[in-house]
């Protein structure tokens, strides 16, 4: 019987020749992501919890402050400096102030065909380049930190066939917002989601990660992406091989298979305050906003500051609305600047801010208030999610969200030209 | 028997703990502010042994583990829903919080009803009414029985 890319991954993983939907098999893990969301909790756990506490393998683990970076409080303060000493002391790789996590890994660490644990919803983000990332809790990664291993039940796989390509002005995001929306914010809850087809050779690294990233906003276990010339390239420019290559079975078996255009997406809004409430862009115009955001794991990287500045370019941000802008990791931030893009930004009144989870994260940067109103490249738009319980948040493409700021309401790019 | 507090359908990580006392030094000094934006009398008024019952999905979102870890600490025994979220459902049976699917429960029952879950026979009794729960897979009953994950790997070694 067929496998699809996820049962390749964990029956690699559990040493076995074959893996199947609904088993469940003991799998040894390639890499282990925390960030400062938990990782002060797991350390806590890790001394006074665990009866022999040891570190497998010390070269997997992979730790990332990226969600209140600079610390806002002594307390955050606190819990980095637990992180921060635990991992000196035993040798932890660690990033603090470099970027959001899943960019840092995407960057620096991910490679085909690994089986990934991250402490963070989002690491499923890895699929872009065919590894089977997968969002877990502390104690979780405690054990996996401990003990090498895990388990895992196999994912039965959702198949999403693309064809066509993109039309001019809508993005990556626009598509994967469009596709949580037909599938409902638990249609691929345990599952995988696995793209394909030859629309996938027209999207970029960056439109995969973004597409990956925000598949657990359908409840998927993870995202898969076979391995193409694409990706290979950016492996190379990264400097890094794969560990193994894996494209689905013609035989393999999916729970279901969709087709998607990609030629019949369209700009798209998600409205507070669930990420399946999706509507054309074009009917959120006028909605008053006070602030915009440009950045995160999803879409801060240069790609799509490319897009907001082109757009914000001899433009200025409304008088009404803040516009931040959060290049996703430091390697963003750098080549933005030889770029031009942040003088760009900075002339039209962004407030351009060092790489972080900002204010996606809604704790450390650019929290809103009551009653405000948020445009945001940010994963997620759940109640109070960027701040005040009682504010609203409307996610979007970096094109929508640029122009949005420009307009102080709700706004497409092409409702740019008409001013 | 313990008090129902009832929840809608697709309740997520931060509607439960919000980011803002995610990193928090302890779980303890969190729980005051379990579900803030939904209720904010919730962590006052729930009491040892009280239940949280919920439609489908709860749980979505973000894998902080501090979501169950809250509703564990003030003493929530239970929390039965039509379905769960993959991540949280696993963070709870991990740290030794029963997730119960139940389908029929949540449609049965309004907020501040009195309900009893007995684990072992898997049934929930409330007023004269009596519902059947889905069984844990074995793999994480097991994890559930010796009290958590980490208690789990304490036994191994």
């Amino acid at each position: 019987m067929g496998m699809t890319i996820a049962e390749k991954i964990i029956a690699g993983a559990a040493g076995v020749t074959e893996a199947h939907a609904g088993e469940i098999h003991y799998v040894e893990l390639d890499r282990l992501m925390s960030n400062d969301g938990t990782t002060h909790l797991t350390i806590d756990m890790y001394n006074t919890k665990v009866k022999n506490p040891r570190i497998k393998d010390v070269d997997k683990l992979v730790w990332i402050v990226d969600h209140n970076i600079p610390a806002d409080s002594p307390k955050t303060a606190a819990s980095h400096k637990k992180m921060r000493d635990f991992a000196k002391e035993h040798g932890i790789k660690f990033h603090e102030g470099e970027g959001v996590c899943h960019q840092v890994m995407m960057e620096k660490y991910v490679r085909p065909g690994e089986l990934i644990f991250g402490a963070d919803s989002h690491t499923c983000a890895y699929g872009a380049l065919g590894a089977f990332g997968t969002g877990v809790g502390c104690t979780d990664y405690l054990y996996a930190m401990v003990t090498g291993t895990s388990w895992l039940m196999v994912p039965e796989t959702l198949r999403f066939n693309l064809t066509g390509k993109l039309p001019e002005g809508v993005y990556a995001r626009d598509l994967i917002l469009t596709i949580i929306g037909k599938i409902g914010a638990n249609g691929a809850n345990y599952k995988a989601m696995e793209f394909g087809g030859e629309g996938l050779a027209t999207l970029t690294m960056s439109d995969r990660i973004a597409i990956c990233n925000l598949c657990v906003e359908a409840g998927a276990k993870t995202a898969l992406m076979p391995v193409d010339s694409v990706a290979m390239e950016y492996l190379k420019e990264h400097d890094r091989e794969p560990k193994a290559v894996y494209d689905s079975d013609e035989d393999a078996e999916y729970a279901e298979v969709y087709d998607i255009d990609l030629s019949e997406i369209q700009p798209i809004v998600a409205k507070p305050h669930f990420v399946d409430n999706v509507v054309p862009a074009v009917t959120c115009k006028g909605v008053k906003i006070d602030e915009a955001f440009l950045g995160s794991c999803n879409n801060g990287r240069i790609e799509d500051l490319r897009v907001g500045a082109a757009l914000i370019k001899g433009r200025k941000v409304s008088p009404t609305v803040r516009f931040l802008v959060v290049p996703a990791s430091r390697d963003v931030y750098v080549q933005a600047m030889k770029e031009g893009l942040l003088d760009i930004f900075m002339e039209a009144g962004a407030i351009v801010m060092n790489p972080n989870c900002s204010v996606c994260w809604g704790s450390c940067q650019g929290v809103i208030g009551e009653n405000e109103v948020l445009i945001s490249t940010g994963t997620r738009n759940f109640k109070g999610r960027a701040g005040h319980s009682n504010s609203f948040v409307y996610l979007a493409s970096a094109a929508t969200v640029t122009a949005s700021a420009i307009m102080g309401e709700i706004a497409t790019a092409d409702m740019l030209q008409e001013v | 028997m313990g008090t129902i507090f009832r929840f809608h359908t697709d309740v997520d990580t931060d509607q439960i703990i919000a980011s803002q006392y995610l990193l928090y030094p302890t779980i303890d000094e969190m729980k005051a502010h379990t579900f803030e934006s939904l209720d904010p009398t919730f962590a006052e008024r729930v009491k040892v042994g009280d239940y949280v019952v919920a439609a489908e999905n709860f749980g979505c979102g973000s894998s902080r583990e501090q979501a169950p870890s809250v509703l564990k600490a003030l003493g929530v025994k239970a929390v039965i829903a039509k379905s769960f979220a993959r991540i949280f459902y696993r963070n709870a049976i991990n740290i030794g919080l029963p997730v119960i699917v139940c389908r029929e429960l949540y449609d049965a029952v309004e907020d501040q009803d009195e309900m009893e879950l007995y684990l072992d026979q898997g049934i929930i009794k409330t007023g004269d009414k009596e519902f059947s729960c889905t069984r844990l897979p074995a793999q994480m009953q097991k994890i559930l029985d010796q009290g958590g994950l980490i208690a789990s790997l304490n036994e191994e070694e």
